[in-house]
């Protein structure tokens, strides 16, 4: 019964000392080096196939990159992070699998869509703090070429994209959570659940997840018995401007207003006046790069001191859309502080 | 933002919307293309690839090929620079900027059929090109075959009835 001093609320963990996250890197593409956030990125990647022949394997390399360095930067070897836990975007996690074979590490692959660094945090600050591991790695992936090849059209395709679409962003954030060093620990997490308002537009998927992600904000709340200005920021994956919108009236609807603190990985990600993304950002990548890029170095410097870090994934397959079913979305909540 | 969505009387959502609530909430928020702009891009665009088609037109008839012949050379002209411009990744630039305007013209028939044979290149000559090519202009070319068939069957008893066509 000791496991029940952690549990909070219907869905939440408040660990006792809280993982800390020792290493991150993050490894960018082209289009995102060429965006508002292009200064903080560990290494951009400038050639898209990544010295590779066709875009999975190319995404497996960034996987590797991001992998080495965020080893590399928490001054460990390889053999000393005792599981990975992992995912992409692509069919039966083939970013995953050809990425992380050469590392020899324990690998649990997921799919949480793009809340997957979300889910891989989760699972990984538990098993340190359970005293499974000492050192886990985190990671997650996404590469625009390889997913609009499987998700939408050929690359060469001439379309029109509407405006509420996002932009599958290309890199791969990595991170190291270990019991101690770094000054970052990740203290809760609030696990999401998936929330399907039945709305089947896969060309506005932040209109699919903000509901999952008022969801799991409001859970985290109640479960944790804060309130929004408990936290420095609330950052949401990928929701883009549309799916910031809907957000923040659907947690108007439930009395919080969070306006002046919430803010999107996606949105943040790109300048879509001069790079033409419309809504934004989007991606397993792009809150994994934006986690190790922008707001772990926030917290390590103390310009915040708490936020909560909120992944959001669509959950569809282009068989799923055929077959005209709903686009669900998902959130995993992870609260990180700096200590 | 809050107030403009008062004033405009978009009520906000909650997770007790109806399916078809939810989605008139959503198309309320999200913000669409500008449509006459728009309009106005295809048609200069489609003018542009018409004027280009006509010109050759001409330069073929002028040059002593029959007209039947020179349509075809005109073809064969729009859709061999359309396959070279996608493979130079430039077509799918005029298509984000005039939209129908260079999808409707031969030449979007043409990138749908370049597109995917590039893409999947790497998946073999067989499974990838062989299997994929037509992923996009497939539904064109079955649905267009049938529906010639079906224009045929009905001309078929037309002319039976003895119905006149000039």
């Amino acid at each position: 019964m000791t496991g029940r001093k952690f549990q909070r609320g219907k869905a939440s963990i408040e660990f006792s000392e809280g993982p800390r996250i020792i290493g991150r890197a993050s490894v960018a593409g082209k289009k995102e080096g060429e965006g508002p956030l292009a200064e903080y990125f560990d290494v951009i990647e400038w050639d898209p196939m990544v010295g590779c022949d066709n875009w999975e394997a190319a995404e497996s390399a960034l996987q590797k990159k991001a992998a080495d360095l965020a080893i590399e930067k928490a001054g460990l070897v390889r053999n000393e992070v005792r599981y990975l836990f992992a995912g992409d975007l692509l069919g039966q996690l083939i970013a995953t699998s050809f990425g992380t074979v050469d590392l020899e590490i324990p690998v649990f692959g997921l799919y949480g869509a793009c809340s997957t660094i979300g889910e891989a945090l989760c699972l990984g600050a538990m098993t340190v703090e359970a005293g499974y591991a000492d050192y886990v790695m985190s990671m997650a992936s996404s590469h625009f070429a390889s997913a609009e090849k499987q998700f939408r059209f050929p690359l060469e395709y001439g379309n029109q994209r509407p405006l509420s679409t996002t932009w599958t962003i290309t890199g791969c954030g990595s991170f190291i959570v270990g019991k101690q060093g770094g000054n970052v620990r990740i203290c809760g997490i609030t696990p999401g659940k998936i929330v399907d308002m039945g709305l089947k537009d896969s060309m506005n998927m932040g209109a699919c997840m903000a509901p999952a992600a008022c969801d799991t904000i409001c859970r985290n709340l109640e479960d944790f018995g804060r309130k929004p200005e408990d936290y420095d920021k609330i950052i949401t994956g990928d929701l883009g401007e549309v799916g910031q919108k809907i957000l923040l009236d659907f947690m108007r609807s439930h009395g919080y207003e969070i306006e002046d603190r919430h803010m999107d990985c996606g949105i943040e990600i790109f300048d879509k006046e001069s790079q033409d993304t419309h809504s934004g950002g989007s991606g397993c990548g792009c809150s994994a790069i934006v986690l190790a890029a922008y707001i772990l170095p926030k917290l390590e410097s103390g310009e915040w001191n708490r936020v909560l870090f909120l992944p959001t994934g669509a959950l569809l397959s282009s068989t799923s859309f055929n077959e005209g079913q709903s686009v669900p979305g998902i959130a995993h909540g992870v609260v990180l502080e700096r200590c | 933002m809050d107030e403009n969505e008062k004033i405009k009387g978009i009520p906000l959502p909650s997770e007790n919307m109806q399916p078809e609530e939810y989605e008139k909430y959503v198309k309320k928020v999200t913000p669409v293309h500008n449509m006459p702009l728009n309009m106005l891009k295809a048609f200069l665009t489609g003018g542009v690839i018409c004027t280009i088609g006509q010109f050759f037109m001409n330069t073929f008839t002028n040059n002593g090929l029959e007209k039947d012949a020179a349509s075809a050379w005109t073809l064969l002209v729009l859709i061999g620079s359309t396959v070279v411009l996608t493979g130079l990744n430039i077509f799918p630039k005029i298509v984000t900027f005039g939209g129908a305007g260079a999808l409707v013209p031969i030449t979007g028939f043409a990138n749908s059929v370049v597109a995917p044979a590039i893409e999947y290149k790497k998946e073999g000559q067989v499974f990838g090109i062989g299997c994929k090519i037509f992923t996009i202009a497939g539904p064109v070319i079955l649905y267009g075959i049938f529906a010639s068939w079906i224009a045929g069957v009905i001309y078929y008893f037309l002319d039976m009835a003895g119905v006149y066509w000039g």
